[in-house]
């Protein structure tokens, strides 16, 4: 096989832009996941207030999915080897990632939608499902595209569902895991005032610890282990120092310097193992032959140029209204703008009337 | 089973169900987005209340669907890696760009405004907000086009060649390369096939939820005595926000009738060139014939389920109508199945190469019972909406004060029995366009047969029961989805608007059933 071909600058670039939308997504949708396990980690504070706490996120992670949605579809077109090898082989596993982003889906546009404390009680679960599946299965996928899977020579992946489970990637989904949940309640003080605020505060400035320490131990194995260059120490000691920067400034209640601390961390791991891969896309573990590089997984340099002009129209638009987006709902949201439970049906449903069509 | 077949079962279980809800996310958000820009720019008070509770009672419905609607999207883009790599090996290097700009163009733009859209109310000035709804709508149907062009390549690739050295199909700048694919003609016909399919599932929609609330308001309003101050109030309910609220939706139907009727025109026409054995199975028109008619009932030989022609007999006919239908001459010749089979196994062969390399045989006939029902379904279904079209016309006939509304029983129950026919015909619509192609997964291109894949070379090289561990994962959730879904618009559609009350503090109107919340 040819695995071994230069990267042209082309392929190169397109290689980083995948990275790049997988780095928005992780960092956007990372903490819609850590809000959602919020949900089961301040489950105890009732129904209004889970409400409250999904609500922060209620406009606005539709959109985060959509760099999940649009980067598999540039995959697809970029690099159809890679596409097509990586979801073909890691099948069931992304089976399972695929039911849970279904039901998370319905969890967010159907919660509210019938006025029942065992309804809303049934997503809430759901919620929690989705938002800690996802990261897990998210890790455990990256750890193995990093460290490889056995491929053969038609470049079908031959590692089976269980061999995909190696203490390397199972570390990875632990890490994926705590750095959303941190990453999630930190946007969760930053977004929520009033008593939720101080618990969100309390529970970050416990999370901090495990976060670092499991996402060093992983960092290092990885650039120790799996990754094709020293450059990616950079990244690392970035991703160390901005978590290690959460400690104060969460101790400070500078939750937005906190916040963006933990999208630090997260971009830097993501360029961390990016970066370590290249140029690598998919690294076969028993015959380096059969690996899926930059250059032979892409497209060919015309429909590179093609995509390359598409989103360089698309992008910039795309950005320039998320960020309006942002913007429109960057207010705190209070906790008592959600229906307080036993209230009664009706006051409870026209209460979230209000709040829904006459917010300050 | 093998992987093959369960793998495209999977697929068309998949994809029929997403697009059970795409269609009336892509039609309603349209016609939402005209509600609430008649709503914005309304003259009257009474007019600008009533759409603007129309938006809502809408809009509230237009959300749930959105949430399925997404969810299973997105096992479409990752069920080509999972179940058809191959194929997505042989045509990523064309195929993944009208994703890609599926996402970038239009999924973006959907997802954000909808965000603002629904959280927006009173936050964002009103016609900012407006706007948002009009974003929501382009982008679902900007995303249609982008679908519908990747769907077209596969059906008459253009803009590609056949890479000798790789295997592969390749964007081409000599054939025109992406600009092709998405000026595909196949895609400009069916674009306004599909958008005008969806206008008509949320036309009848609007008109069969906000008739049976006018045959309510109205029989409620007889019941209380007109005079009576509560009678009167059932009685504006029914004149003054369901009637216009049909109405609106007939014309919205009318419209999609006029657009379906000529881009299907067109698109037969298209067929009988591109894919004359589609044509051809649709009429299960086994010998070649010249002014073909066109048969309105058929029975089949021993196995109808099969491709078989052996003892298929027309029973109603009306001539030449198929002929007229595939060229619009009255006596053009068809080729009929089995001359056209003979035919392409002469041209791509008795037999093909699957994945693993082993030789097979290949029939290059498609279901005839399938396509030949599906045909008839997709056109017999949607004529249905017509009916209640004309019908929900003349019952709410007149102008101004002689501005009439209905309490007949029947009519109610038509409009409600309505409201899944265009659902089906859609379906059908696609089932018979997907099964109508097969054995192709990329179905040659008469002009340049090069580029070209048949569908059991296209699948992943999967053992059976990983795809039916999938095929049954996926049934069921859906399944469960599907009981919540209907329990979910059913309740909100029964509810109805509530009788306006006005809050004199705010001069809002209380409607707490209206929950957009999350």
């Amino acid at each position: 096989m040819d695995a071994m071909l230069e990267p042209t600058v082309l392929q190169t670039l397109w290689f980083f832009l995948i990275a790049f939308f997988f780095l928005c997504y992780f960092v956007l949708e990372g903490f819609d996941f850590g809000v959602q396990m919020n949900v089961g980690a301040l489950w105890r504070r009732g129904d209004g207030a889970r409400g409250t706490i999904l609500k922060t996120i209620g406009p606005v992670w539709d959109g985060n999915e959509v760099f999940l949605i649009t980067g598999g579809a540039l995959l697809f077109a970029a690099f159809p080897e890679w596409y097509a090898t990586l979801f073909s082989g890691f099948y069931l596993a992304l089976l399972l990632l695929l039911l849970v982003l279904i039901v998370r889906v319905c969890a967010f546009k159907w919660r509210g939608k019938v006025d029942s404390l065992r309804w809303r009680r049934a997503w809430d679960v759901v919620h929690v499902i989705g938002g800690l599946a996802p990261a897990l299965l998210w890790g455990v996928a990256f750890g193995n595209i990093v460290a490889g899977v056995e491929i053969d020579r038609n470049h079908w992946v031959t590692t089976s569902l269980l061999g995909l489970l190696t203490p390397f990637a199972l570390l990875a989904g632990v890490v994926f895991v705590l750095l959303f949940w941190l990453h999630g309640t930190l946007y969760l003080a930053l977004k929520v005032d009033g008593p939720l605020r101080q618990e969100t505060n309390r529970l970050a400035g416990i999370l901090v610890w495990p976060t670092l320490l499991a996402g060093a131990a992983f960092l290092l194995w990885f650039q120790l282990a799996h990754s094709h260059t020293p450059l990616t120490w950079i990244p690392v000691a970035a991703a160390a120092a901005a978590l290690l920067a959460v400690v104060p400034l969460n101790r400070a209640r500078r939750e937005g310097l906190a916040f963006a601390a933990t999208v630090t961390a997260i971009a830097a791991a993501s360029l961390t193992l990016f970066g370590g891969l290249f140029p690598y896309v998919l690294p076969a573990t028993n015959d380096p032959a059969n690996s899926l590089t930059v250059a032979n997984a892409s497209s060919t340099a015309h429909t590179l140029t093609v995509m390359l002009v598409a989103l360089a129209i698309f992008l910039p638009i795309v950005l320039a209204y998320t960020v309006w987006a942002y913007r429109v709902f960057r207010h705190r949201i209070t906790d008592d703008s959600s229906p307080a439970p036993g209230s009664g049906l009706l006051e409870a449903a026209k209460q979230s009337y209000r709040s829904t069509f006459e917010q300050r | 089973m093998d992987a093959l077949d369960l793998a495209r079962w999977q697929f068309g279980i998949t994809t029929v169900y997403h697009f059970v809800f795409v269609p009336l996310t892509i039609g309603l958000s349209l016609l939402v987005a005209i509600m609430q820009t008649r709503a914005v720019f309304a003259k009257d008070a009474v007019r600008k209340d009533a759409w603007t509770r129309m938006t809502k009672f809408f809009g509230s419905m237009l959300i749930v669907n959105f949430g399925i609607g997404i969810a299973t999207g997105i096992v479409q883009e990752f069920q080509f890696g999972m179940n058809w790599s191959e194929y997505a090996r042989f045509v990523g290097d064309v195929f993944g760009a009208p994703l890609a700009l599926e996402g970038l163009a239009a999924f973006f733009l959907e997802s954000v405004f909808l965000g603002l859209w629904i959280f927006g109310w009173g936050r964002l000035p009103e016609k900012i907000h407006l706007l948002t709804i009009w974003a929501v709508a382009l982008g679902s149907t900007l995303s249609a086009y982008f679908i519908i062009a990747a769907n077209s390549f596969m059906q008459h690739p253009v803009g590609a060649v056949l890479n000798p050295e790789t295997g592969r199909a390749e964007l081409d700048p000599s054939q025109g390369s992406i600009l092709a694919v998405l000026s595909n003609v196949t895609a400009l016909a069916a674009f306004p096939h599909v958008v005008s399919g969806a206008w008509l599932v949320a036309g009848a929609f609007l008109t069969g939820v906000a008739a049976w609330h006018m045959v309510r308001h109205h029989n409620r309003a007889r019941e209380l005595g007109i005079d009576t101050e509560e009678g009167q109030e059932q009685h504006l309910a029914a004149r003054d926000l369901y009637r216009p609220t049909v109405r609106f939706g007939v014309l919205a139907m009318v419209v999609a009738a006029l657009v379906l009727v000529v881009s299907g025109d067109f698109q037969a026409q298209i067929m009988f060139k591109q894919q004359p054995m589609k044509m051809a199975s649709a009429e299960a028109l086994c010998e070649t014939e010249t002014g073909a008619s066109f048969s309105i009932l058929t029975v089949g030989g021993p196995d109808a389920f099969s491709t078989d022609c052996d003892g298929v007999t027309h029973l109603i006919e009306v001539p030449y109508i198929t002929s007229f239908l595939a060229t619009h001459t009255f006596d053009a010749t068809l080729q009929g199945v089995d001359d056209l089979n003979a035919q392409y196994k002469e041209q791509f062969g008795a037999t093909a190469l699957d994945i693993h390399g082993n030789e097979v045989a290949v029939d290059y006939r498609p279901n005839l019972f399938v396509t030949y029902w599906s045909f008839r379904l997709m056109m017999g279904l949607a004529a249905f909406s017509g009916v209640l079209a004309l019908w929900a016309l003349w019952v709410t006939r007149g102008r101004g004060e002689a501005a009439r509304t209905t309490g007949s029983k029947a009519f109610q129950w038509f409009a409600v029995l309505s409201i899944p026919m265009p659902f089906l015909a859609n379906s059908a619509g696609w089932v018979f366009t997907e099964i109508g192609r097969q054995p192709w997964v990329v179905h040659p291109n008469p002009d340049d047969p090069v580029v070209r894949l048949m569908t059991m070379q296209g699948v992943s090289a999967h053992p059976g029961w990983m795809v039916l561990t999938s095929l049954v994962a996926f049934t069921l959730v859906y399944g469960v989805l599907a009981v919540l879904w209907f329990q979910m618009m059913r309740k909100a559609a029964l509810q109805g608007v509530p009788l306006a009350q006005r809050d004199l503090e705010t001069d809002e109107l209380d409607t707490p059933t209206l929950s957009f919340d999350y």
